[in-house]
């Protein structure tokens, strides 16, 4: 995906000291000015790159033309793997869930941390402490806290939260059994999940809003609301932005939530994109169906590309920071 | 002191005290009640009976403690095979990740060969492409490869992490070029430099990218579930979620507790890092 780094990377080519560029180019030469020992420097990286990251990519591009099994050679099928997987009605379930759970995900997720990191950022003792708690849920580990938010959401009326419910005259909800609630469900335990990583973002961003912007809206009669709506809010957008998009782009890819608390279920009403990707090629222990899988990846992976693009496009002219 | 949204004149108004005064306190109670509750809801459950935790899963041991839990989980249901097992990846993934990182680092940033560019904009290029293209290909590799039930299947791919590479070479970049000539002058080679200049003073940014290598491995668990089919080598994150089918459950939220304790001990250990480097992974992500 084509997000812009707010950070600049460092230049990696500069002027080299005088003299070395003169002298001739002969492999002695380059092993004597340090050229082998750069190389072996760079081996680690170009080593674990190029057997794990790069080739993976260009071979993910590869199958998706092809019709693999372990057994036999592959062979070239053209576009048939993307015609299975379009033609698939699965695939149109999966796409409604996963953009129901993107939905659900900022609807939850996207504001509360915003509030929380603004008011964590106006607490003058121990600010560390509300921090540390905002952030303690990104520390448990995801799978654990699957588990636990599992058992929390027993359908029996003596589950965690159907107690709850119980002492305020509620309940007991079918949470994950029922169609309408599973995806809701899982997207209140993935925003509790990862909540406290964004609010650590925001507060880093508000620790950098220049005092002296407050003071002079100040001079100018603006009380605190006025304050967060015209300095804070616009100091903060280009993070915002990039928040926004790093969570469509998270959510696009949810695959932990559904597959340890419903397997997708019920009904297929939690089947996500990912879940799809990983039963076409692993849940058949038979030998998966690569090629549908590596067709849907790649097709997923290039809408997030083109939807980042046109979404850096859009607020391009909103951003400037 | 520096100061916030709310000027020191502001903090003075009764008015304005009081209802910030309340946000805050509301403010701690819910961070309280959803950050640790849940937490200290699984510590308590983690050593009471089976039978309390179903029929009254809020009430503060109501029959008394059940210690056993943990060593039942330990030694019975082997948490302590799966413990090390996670212990042994992350140590291997951290390695693998600072050699990958500081070498790499060293030689884009320090070095700066020709053809450096290249090398950073392919390694770059690598953080747009999501982890989900990668999945089929990266297991048929290691399939391939004779790795599947080693620890290599995920010590290695863990070293190509781009975010690692970008974070550890833009602080070599920022370290005194006069540091490095003067060792240079005095006749250290390149690996003379790397080891006895460069790697002693980088330890912040070590100490970030360990904490990153760490957690990530310890949170890992789709990667390690399609490449560690065998029970005896599976870290616990693959390995709690088949245990939830036949282990009671008091002996498993035991084994939960268990999992937890090693993240949520080094985040009270490392909090600075942690939040430094959350901090870091938005602006570097972005």
């Amino acid at each position: 995906m084509a997000v812009q780094s707010p950070v600049r990377a460092a230049p990696a080519t500069a002027p080299r000291e005088p003299g070395s560029a003169s002298r001739r180019r002969s492999p002695v030469s380059w092993v004597r000015r340090g050229g082998l020992s750069t190389l072996l420097f760079l081996l680690p990286l170009l080593i674990v790159f190029g057997v794990f990251s790069w080739a993976p990519i260009v071979q993910s591009v590869v199958m998706s033309f092809q019709r693999t099994n372990l057994v036999g050679p592959a062979e070239f099928v053209g576009l048939d793997n993307f015609v299975q997987v379009l033609t698939d009605p699965l695939l149109w379930t999966a796409l409604e869930n996963t953009l129901w759970f993107a939905f659900l995900a900022l609807l939850f997720g996207y504001p509360i941390p915003l509030v929380v990191a603004v008011l964590i950022s106006e607490v003058r003792a121990r600010r560390g402490l509300f921090s540390a708690l905002a952030y303690l849920p990104v520390v448990v580990p995801p799978v654990v806290a699957v588990l636990l938010w599992k058992f929390f959401y027993d359908a029996s009326p003596s589950g965690v939260f159907n107690t709850v419910l119980g002492w305020v005259g509620l309940g007991p909800w079918q949470w994950l059994q029922d169609q309408g609630s599973a995806m809701p469900a899982l997207v209140l335990e993935a925003t509790w999940a990862a909540a406290g990583g964004t609010v650590i973002i925001y507060l880093a961003a508000l620790a950098g809003v220049p005092a002296d912007l407050y003071e002079a809206a100040e001079i100018d009669g603006a009380g605190i609301w006025r304050k967060v709506w015209h300095v804070t809010l616009p100091r903060l957008r280009t993070v915002l932005l990039v928040t926004f998009i790093l969570q469509i782009i998270g959510t696009a890819q949810v695959f932990l939530e559904p597959f340890l608390f419903t397997g997708g279920g019920p009904a297929n009403s939690t089947t996500t994109l990912l879940l799809l990707i990983y039963d076409y090629a692993f849940a058949n222990s038979l030998g998966g169906d690569y090629g549908a899988a590596t067709a849907l990846s790649i097709m997923l992976a290039a809408a997030l590309a083109v939807f980042s693009v046109v979404y850096f496009r859009l607020t391009k002219s909103w951003s400037g920071s | 002191m520096s100061r916030g949204i709310v000027s020191p004149s502001e903090w003075a108004t009764a008015r304005i005290r009081v209802v910030l005064r309340t946000l805050q306190v509301l403010l701690l109670g819910g961070l309280l009640l959803t950050g640790l509750g849940p937490v200290l809801w699984l510590a308590k459950a983690a050593i009471t009976p089976t039978q309390d935790t179903l029929r009254t899963p809020l009430s503060v041991f109501p029959n008394g403690f059940d210690f056993a839990n943990l060593v039942t989980a330990w030694t019975r249901v082997e948490i302590d095979k799966h413990f090390l097992n996670t212990v042994v990846l992350a140590a291997g993934s951290w390695a693998v990740q600072i050699i990958v990182a500081t070498t790499a680092g060293y030689a884009l940033a320090v070095l700066r060969p020709r053809y450096g560019g290249l090398v950073t904009g392919v390694v770059l290029g690598t953080l747009f492409v999501p982890s989900i293209v990668l999945l089929v290909p990266l297991y048929l590799t290691v399939v391939d490869a004779g790795m599947i039930n080693t620890f290599w299947a995920v010590w290695l791919p863990s070293g190509a992490s781009a975010f690692n590479v970008v974070l550890v070479q833009r602080f070599f970049a920022g370290l005194p070029r006069e540091m490095v000539e003067a060792a240079r002058v005095d006749g250290a080679g390149p690996v003379r430099i790397f080891w006895s200049v460069v790697l002693p003073l980088s330890r912040p940014i070590i100490g970030v990218v360990s904490v990153f290598a760490v957690v990530a491995s310890w949170k890992d668990f789709l990667w390690p579930l399609l490449v560690l089919p065998d029970p005896a080598v599976q870290p616990l994150s693959v390995r709690l979620p088949a245990l939830q089918r036949y282990v009671e459950l008091d002996v498993f939220l035991a084994a939960l507790a268990i999992s937890t304790v090693i993240p949520v001990a080094l985040f009270l250990i490392f909090q600075r890092l942690f939040l430094r480097g959350g901090a870091l992974e938005g602006a570097i992500k972005g």
